[in-house]
């Protein structure tokens, strides 16, 4: 318990414990008991939404653990994310069973393709158990190779983002095959159920929305408890002068790989959890300009505090399906023009609002 | 810069050959690190050439020497930043190989380094960079779920009180003056408790007072732990020297003794005094 204390003051906990009755409590009340008459009925698109927002949040967080905290400006996280969600679409579609178009126990595309078999790597995946932790896996061991050889060979800062971001192209590219065997540009979809239960089913949905946001606050959790350690201490180190940390005696290829894993491996878990709720994975995640977003989510909401996040993700994917409800031709603008806003006037996110408003009041205002 | 960085892989260094370690024994009586025939050069300067060096147990040795005279590069290839193109380096008591060893595995058998700049975890607290420091197990495990104990609490205690920074342990180290910046790098040196310390220019950009409780320091240290001083300042040399002085020119040693005798060395007034 020692341990939990250290993680938060007192408001903190206050805090988290807010959000946490809010989110998981509240919001399925409304939805659950509340007719879908009343006013304050919280539909099931609104617990999609929310759901949706709650494993981008799950990113933002693996992302300024990597960054914010160690250093390394990913600009291929949507690689991760797509994995997960890759590995759990494949159980849901044998899970379809033949249930699909063309009646047949092999997923739809394949039968559109002629195949006559599944491919190797499908074994295993109608197993809900093996493909969770494929998700989390594969993300995990495709990071660590990764990481391995960038970091051992000593890249670093701009150069590392570069290669991140061709690893993202490429994988679009690879997985808009259809020789791939992961449904080309169409993707995974047509989802039945999931875990035998059906997906259309409210509960089904709702569950998916408690699980997004349990897993959202266990990473918070996690992630917390890493950076508050003195392993924490560590990542800051090689962030600021990794010469230094090396010199001190840490193996800095060590803990930079620890941050990055960990980070891969949320992002598994988070698409793990949003496939499900959207009903769809393709290869147009794995656009290089979707991990672009995540980083902006992290840089708007604040880097290096993890709760700014977290804020970040829900603030800027809220306004995003906002906009592109009323204005989506303005979409883009508008987060362009908050990003260079929030660069020169708040460089360090919406969360130092609080700080520079008092700040000012005091006068002691840059 | 590329040709700085040490390439991997590492090894565990391979044993020294036991004729070397004759010539070593030959050399001295008490020592403890020995810097055998090291060269290197960059793009075709040289930079070290057959440098050999026996620095004996506890004693404080100054390098001096001219400015492009090896003084860094020689504190490079003991720190494992740079790979010599020959010669080897080791602990009389390892008598392995020092010289493919990664650098913080270099840093843990025992060898600390204080860098010209003050160079400080300047976004962490005063006690952040000790805690950071100090010797305990560095890996991973340990760092994400070990706990400090009582005794090490005691020992950084201890440290920021030589260091003069007690009231200041909250306080992040960006926000020092220069003068601190140096003391709680040469704290965090302590923290570590290594062998042999390494201290590349401690004085420069200090005002006179700092130098002198620095030269005071410097000489305490000697005894518990080997101090190579590293300076062009010669006033400063003159406060501290009290064991051998070595006097680096051009890559090699010109002359190595006390340093009344290395003062009075022709050769040495010549390239370095007489300026």
């Amino acid at each position: 318990m020692g341990n939990l204390r250290r993680l938060h003051s007192p408001k903190g906990w206050l805090l988290l414990a807010g959000a946490a009755t809010v989110f998981l409590g509240l919001v399925p009340l409304l939805n659950a008991v509340l007719p879908a008459s009343s006013p304050l009925h919280a539909s099931s698109y609104f617990l999609l939404l929310l759901g949706k927002f709650a494993c981008y949040a799950m990113v933002a967080l693996a992302v300024d653990l990597v960054w914010g905290y160690t250093g390394i400006l990913s600009l291929g996280h949507g690689v991760f994310f797509a994995l997960g969600g890759y590995a759990i679409g494949m159980n849901l579609m044998l899970e379809i069973g033949d249930r699909g178009v063309y009646r047949s126990a092999l997923p739809d595309f394949m039968v559109f393709l002629d195949w006559k078999e599944l491919p190797w790597f499908w074994h295993g995946f109608d197993s809900f158990g093996f493909a969770l932790a494929m998700a989390i896996v594969v993300p995990g061991v495709l990071a660590w190779v990764f990481g391995y050889l960038a970091f051992r060979s000593r890249i670093r800062g701009v150069y590392f983002s570069i290669i991140t971001q061709a690893l993202s192209y490429a994988l679009m590219l690879l997985f808009f095959r259809n020789e791939t065997g992961l449904g080309g540009n169409n993707g995974l979809t047509d989802f039945k159920a999931i875990y035998g239960y059906p997906l259309q089913a409210e509960s089904t949905k709702l569950a998916l929305y408690v699980l997004s946001f349990a897993a959202l606050f266990a990473t918070y959790l996690a992630c917390r408890f890493v950076v508050k350690s003195k392993l924490g201490a560590v990542l800051r180190a090689v962030r600021d002068v990794e010469g230094k940390a090396r010199f001190t005696g840490y193996d800095t290829l060590k803990f930079k790989l620890f941050a990055w894993v960990m980070s891969a491996a949320i992002c598994g878990l988070a698409g793990a959890l949003y496939v499900p709720q959207v009903g769809i994975i393709n290869p147009s995640e794995l656009q290089p300009a979707n991990s672009i977003e995540m980083v902006i989510w992290v840089a708007v909401g604040g880097r290096g505090t993890l709760g700014g996040a977290a804020l970040g993700a829900f603030i800027i994917n809220g306004a995003k399906s906002w906009f592109t409800v009323w204005a989506p031709e303005v979409w883009l603008f508008f987060l362009g023009g908050l990003f260079v806003a929030v660069t020169l006037f708040l460089p360090n996110g919406l969360v130092s609002i609080g700080e520079r408003l008092r700040l000012r009041v005091k006068g002691k205002a840059p | 810069m590329n040709a700085f960085v040490k390439p991997g892989p590492w090894t565990r260094g391979a044993d020294v050959d036991p004729g070397l370690l004759l010539r070593v024994q030959e050399r001295s009586a008490n020592p403890l690190l020995a810097i055998v025939d090291v060269s290197v050069s960059f793009d075709g300067f040289k930079a070290l050439t057959d440098l050999t060096m026996v620095l004996d147990d506890g004693e404080l040795r100054c390098v001096i020497g001219p400015n492009g005279a090896g003084k860094t590069t020689l504190m490079d290839v003991i720190t494992g930043k740079t790979l010599p193109d020959r010669g080897c380096v080791f602990f009389l008591d390892e008598k392995r190989d020092l010289i493919r060893s990664a650098e913080h595995e270099i840093a843990q058998r025992g060898i600390g380094r204080k860098f010209q700049r003050p160079t400080v975890f300047s976004n962490h607290t005063v006690r952040e960079n000790l805690d950071l420091a100090l010797k305990c197990d560095k890996g991973l495990v340990h760092s994400l779920f070990g706990r400090q104990t009582a005794l090490e609490r005691a020992r950084i205690g201890e440290i920021l009180e030589t260091i003069g920074l007690q009231d200041c342990e909250q306080v992040e180290a960006g926000t020092l003056s220069h003068g601190q910046k140096q003391w709680l790098e040469i704290g965090m040196l302590l923290a570590q408790d290594p062998k042999v310390l390494l201290v590349d220019e401690p004085v420069a950009g200090m005002t006179h007072q700092e130098v002198e409780r620095t030269a005071e320091l410097l000489r305490s240290l000697a005894g518990r732990h080997t101090v190579v001083v590293v300076e062009h300042d010669m006033d400063f040399v003159r406060s501290i020297a009290q064991d051998t002085v070595t006097v680096l020119h051009e890559g090699k040693i010109l002359a190595e003794g006390s340093l009344d005798a290395v003062k009075s060395d022709p050769r040495v007034i010549e390239v370095y005094l007489g300026e």
